[in-house]
């Protein structure tokens, strides 16, 4: 077919570098003022020997759902769990680069994983609620185990927690009730309502409705456009419709290199690269 | 045509090899319940008759008069078990976390083994370990050196069983812990093993089920006692102990009561069994 | 959809706030202490074989290979051979291994190959009581049933047919080194069975459909696919039999006569190593006499590590983690 595609610059603020030939180096132009919530700089994972993922550099905005569509095994889920530490559970990987959360680069070697990971949080595809603890105690355990120990406050915050995800008025007379009890759908939001309750500044979701049926899915979309509002929201989905549907920006990952980032609704009408418009109408996935 | 019959011939054979081969295996199973049930029968027969109130709850008449119990070896087991149980279980649960959530590939790998090995040595050498670590130290037989010789049992055991069982709490409830930011211990603890712990409960009782039935540990151990002990410093009495001093014994009188323990000892030891599978049972039906 | 409701900046700054902030010491002593209490095992190994080597380092020094070799054992006179002991420990637990392996081999290809899905389960629920059914029980039954029944009926009948080879011959006590062989052949069923279902389950299915696609019959397939595939990890399970048959120490002392001698007879009454520590280690009243019987348990000790490393070592080359579950 063609050549590797030259990266054509998308409209670049006057603030931002020229991107270099030969890397995924992109940038957030369309966000203007305010600061990155990430600012991801020549990102590369090894799992291994292997490379997960290539020379990323993008920054992902603030307080906006950024989506990240790929072909599978291209990556998103390494990245993604690369953003608070988690893909460090896997023995032997490694990253080169760095990641900048409120400017501060995430692996610098005094930071402790576990703080990083109360400021985000992130969701998982299947739902895992605890089996041994009840909707309250599972919504609570992030608090409780971290040692808060205010009763009022916790009282407080479950009911929250459920309200931001869309489930107190379901649950809020069987709140002593299995976590497990509830249906897949309502289960994943608990998981969202337990994340939301340490009360982070972003939830990395990563595929939470490939699990559940169009009605549930439908509901979870809805409550990520909400959660947008207080949180900076990055998921990572293999269901193109759904990242046309639900996100503000995308990310088109392949081959764990960043082929294009951009808003959604260019990348999805009038993307730059010839690739992100190959896998978006369809010709390879 | 001779060779269509042949061929047929020939396939009546095998097919008739196959239907013998399956008779002699089903006798050969019947063979090994045999004993079972033969040991049953003979337990209920000559045990039944003589468990009586004053089975449980006196102590041996001497020499020669009859009647009498053993209360003091059914408590006196139960002391053991106790202690056993305070050596055996943070041992063995904590070296189970241990295999199932940290070390390295290679590592934990001879750690098992050297495990599985050890549970293959005969318990009558753990009485002679703790005889000389123990008794001799302390120049005297006592239900702690009991304690310890049957603690020294159940470590590997429940340590293999308790590994086996964390290793079934799927990784998503460790991942999803460590993304609230718990730290590694808590979720662990809070977490991991707290949806293990029927799993952990029953390898506990699986292990408890196997040492109350040991004697040659406590032969030089515990060493028995016919009387009423309270101070575990002191030799104690425990049923297999007092079953076998009575069967090698000459007396009738004691062969009734060495069946009686006999029994006592079995159904104590089914009924945990039993308490088991019930745990178990329940696992399964809400995984399915 | 409901608004939702917005946290104010003042209840996100107090959550952080209320948080114990993380210090790794926690995970630093959870992780050493797991790891000493996992360690507990090697060092229970160092400690079993530290014991026995300090107790029995006098007569080792002072007796030598010779204690191994000799077959007078006499305290009182201070003569210590442990011949005896290590003919009867091998004696009865090759007569139990040739009565407990066919025997269990067979139930368990029966278990796994033959027999209709209904029966399987209470097969192996019975069996699994038979092993939780201690030794001394078993002793017990042997003493006052089996003894009787085999002295009355089934050694004489054995005499009858074969008093013609030594191991037949000689005077009936009850007690004897087959009785021996006998229990400790009940005693080791089940943890073969069980072990050999599992080295058997552990065969790949598709060892058994390309032998029924080529149109052999059950037991055709079980003999040329499964068996022959799994002979290594079987022979671990006969192998891991027979330490527990070396060490097998209530139920033998109770019914093979406890004579330290040495006879072709397998009617003779026997000793075993077990069995002799089990009988005179409370009686022992000299140093020597204690410390010959420490040497005894080295001896033990030695062969029953040798024959569980070698079982361990087959069924792990054939794959097999289910050891330990076998073994209960």
């Amino acid at each position: 077919m063609e050549s590797a595609a030259t990266i054509d610059p998308p409209m670049i603020s006057p603030v931002s570098p020229p991107p270099q030939r030969g890397t995924s180096h992109v940038q957030t132009s369309e966000v203007a003022s305010e600061r990155p919530a990430f600012e991801v700089e020549r990102l590369s994972i090894f799992y291994g020997d292997k490379k997960a993922i290539d020379d990323v550099s993008v920054g992902i905005p603030s307080k906006k759902i950024t989506a990240i569509i790929g072909p599978s095994g291209c990556g998103k889920s390494s990245f993604l769990r690369s953003l608070n530490r988690m893909h460090e559970l896997v023995p032997n990987t490694r990253i080169e680069g760095k990641v900048l959360f409120a400017g501060e680069d995430i692996y610098a070697p005094h930071v402790d994983p576990v703080v990083i990971r109360r400021r985000i949080g992130m969701v998982f595809q299947k739902s895992n609620p605890f089996p041994t603890m009840s909707i309250a105690e599972n919504v609570l355990v992030g608090l409780k185990l971290n040692g808060v120990r205010d009763r009022a406050f916790l009282r407080e915050r479950l009911e929250q927690s459920l309200r931001m995800a869309a489930l107190w008025d379901e649950v809020k007379d069987d709140l002593h009730k299995p976590g497990v009890s509830l249906s897949g759908g309502q289960q994943q939001r608990l998981c969202i309502a337990r994340a939301i309750a340490v009360e982070p500044e972003v939830l990395l979701m990563d595929e939470p409705a490939s699990a559940l049926d169009p009605i549930a899915t439908a509901k979870i979309e809805e409550l990520i456009h909400e959660l947008s509002a207080n949180y900076t929201v990055v998921i990572v989905t293999h269901n193109m419709q759904q990242a046309g549907r639900c996100s503000d920006y995308t990310a088109f990952l392949y081959l764990g290199r960043l082929i294009e980032f951009g808003s959604t609704t260019k990348i999805f009408s009038n993307p730059t690269e010839r690739k992100t418009e190959d896998y978006i109408t369809g010709r390879f996935g | 045509m001779k060779s269509k019959r042949r061929l047929r011939n020939n396939h009546l054979w095998r097919r008739t090899k196959s239907a013998l081969a399956s008779i002699v295996a089903f006798v050969c199973a019947l063979l090994v319940i045999a004993p079972l049930a033969l040991v049953l029968f003979h337990l209920l027969r000559s045990g039944a008759s003589a468990v009586n109130w004053s089975f449980f709850t006196e102590l041996p008449k001497p020499v020669g008069v009859a009647g009498g119990g053993m209360a003091n070896a059914i408590a006196g087991s139960f002391e053991l078990l106790g202690l056993a149980a305070v050596v055996g279980v943070p041992v063995g649960v904590f070296g189970g976390v241990y295999l199932a959530e940290y070390g390295t590939v290679r590592g934990n790998w001879l750690l098992r083994f050297v495990a599985d090995v050890l549970n293959g040595v005969p318990s009558i050498i753990w009485g002679v370990v703790v005889y000389g670590l123990v008794v001799l130290c302390f120049k005297g037989f006592s239900a702690y050196a009991g304690g310890l010789a049957l603690g020294f049992i159940m470590i590997p055991l429940i340590m293999r069983t308790t590994e086996e069982v964390l290793l079934l709490v799927p990784a998503g409830y460790r991942e999803a812990s460590l993304a609230l930011g718990i730290s590694r211990w808590k979720t662990i603890v809070h977490i991991v093993m707290k949806t293990a712990l029927k799993g952990i409960v029953t390898a506990v009782l699986l292990a408890l089920a196997r040492v109350a039935g040991e004697t040659a540990p406590l032969l030089f151990t515990a060493f028995g006692n016919r009387f009423w002990n309270h101070n575990l410093s002191e030799p104690i009495a425990a049923l297999p102990l007092q079953i076998f001093s009575y069967a090698i014994s000459p007396y009738d009188d004691w062969h009734r009561q060495a069946w009686a323990g006999a029994l006592v000892l079995v159904v104590m030891i089914f009924l945990i069994n039993l308490v088991v599978r019930f745990l178990t049972r329940e696992r399964i039906a809400k995984v399915l | 959809m409901p608004i939702v409701a917005t946290p104010e900046p003042s209840v996100v700054r107090s959550t952080i706030d209320r948080m114990a902030p993380p210090s790794g010491v926690g995970d630093k002593v959870f992780k050493w202490l797991t790891l000493v209490m996992a360690l507990a095992v090697v060092a229970l190994v160092f400690l079993v074989g530290w014991q026995l080597a300090r107790g029995s380092s006098p007569v080792i020094q002072r007796f030598g290979f010779h204690f191994l070799a000799t077959s007078t054992w006499d305290p009182v006179a201070e003569q210590f051979g442990a011949l005896p002991f290590i003919y009867g420990t091998a004696v009865s637990s090759l007569i139990a291994l040739v009565i407990a392996v066919p025997l269990s081999i067979a139930t368990a290809v029966y278990l796994t190959e033959l027999a209709p899905l209904w029966i399987r389960q209470p097969i192996i629920s019975l069996i699994e009581m038979l092993a939780a059914i201690p030794s001394v029980i078993l002793g017990l039954w042997g003493i006052f049933v089996m003894i009787p029944w085999l002295r009355a009926y089934a050694f004489p009948v054995l005499k009858h047919l074969f008093s013609w080879t030594p191991l037949f011959s000689g005077p009936i006590y009850g007690v004897s080194m087959l009785a021996g062989g006998i229990i400790i052949a009940v005693m080791i069923l089940p943890i073969i069975t069980s072990v050999s279902r599992e080295i058997l389950r552990s065969v790949p299915n598709l060892q058994r459909e390309a032998a029924y696609a080529l149109g052999a019959t059950r037991w055709e397939v079980t003999r040329i696919a499964v068996l022959s595939y799994a002979k290594k990890g079987l022979f671990g399970a006969v192998i891991l039999g027979l330490g527990r048959a070396l060490g097998e120490t209530m139920a033998v002392t109770m019914v093979i006569g406890n004579t330290p001698q040495i006879r072709a007879s397998l009617f003779a009454p026997g000793y075993t190593l077990a069995s002799v520590i089990a009988n005179e280690f409370t009686e022992a009243t000299t140093d020597v006499y204690l410390q010959a019987l420490f040497e005894i348990g080295l001896v033990l000790f030695g062969i029953t590590i040798l024959a569980n490393l070698l079982a361990q070592l087959l069924l792990k080359m054939m794959g097999s983690t289910m050891t330990t579950r076998a073994v209960q």
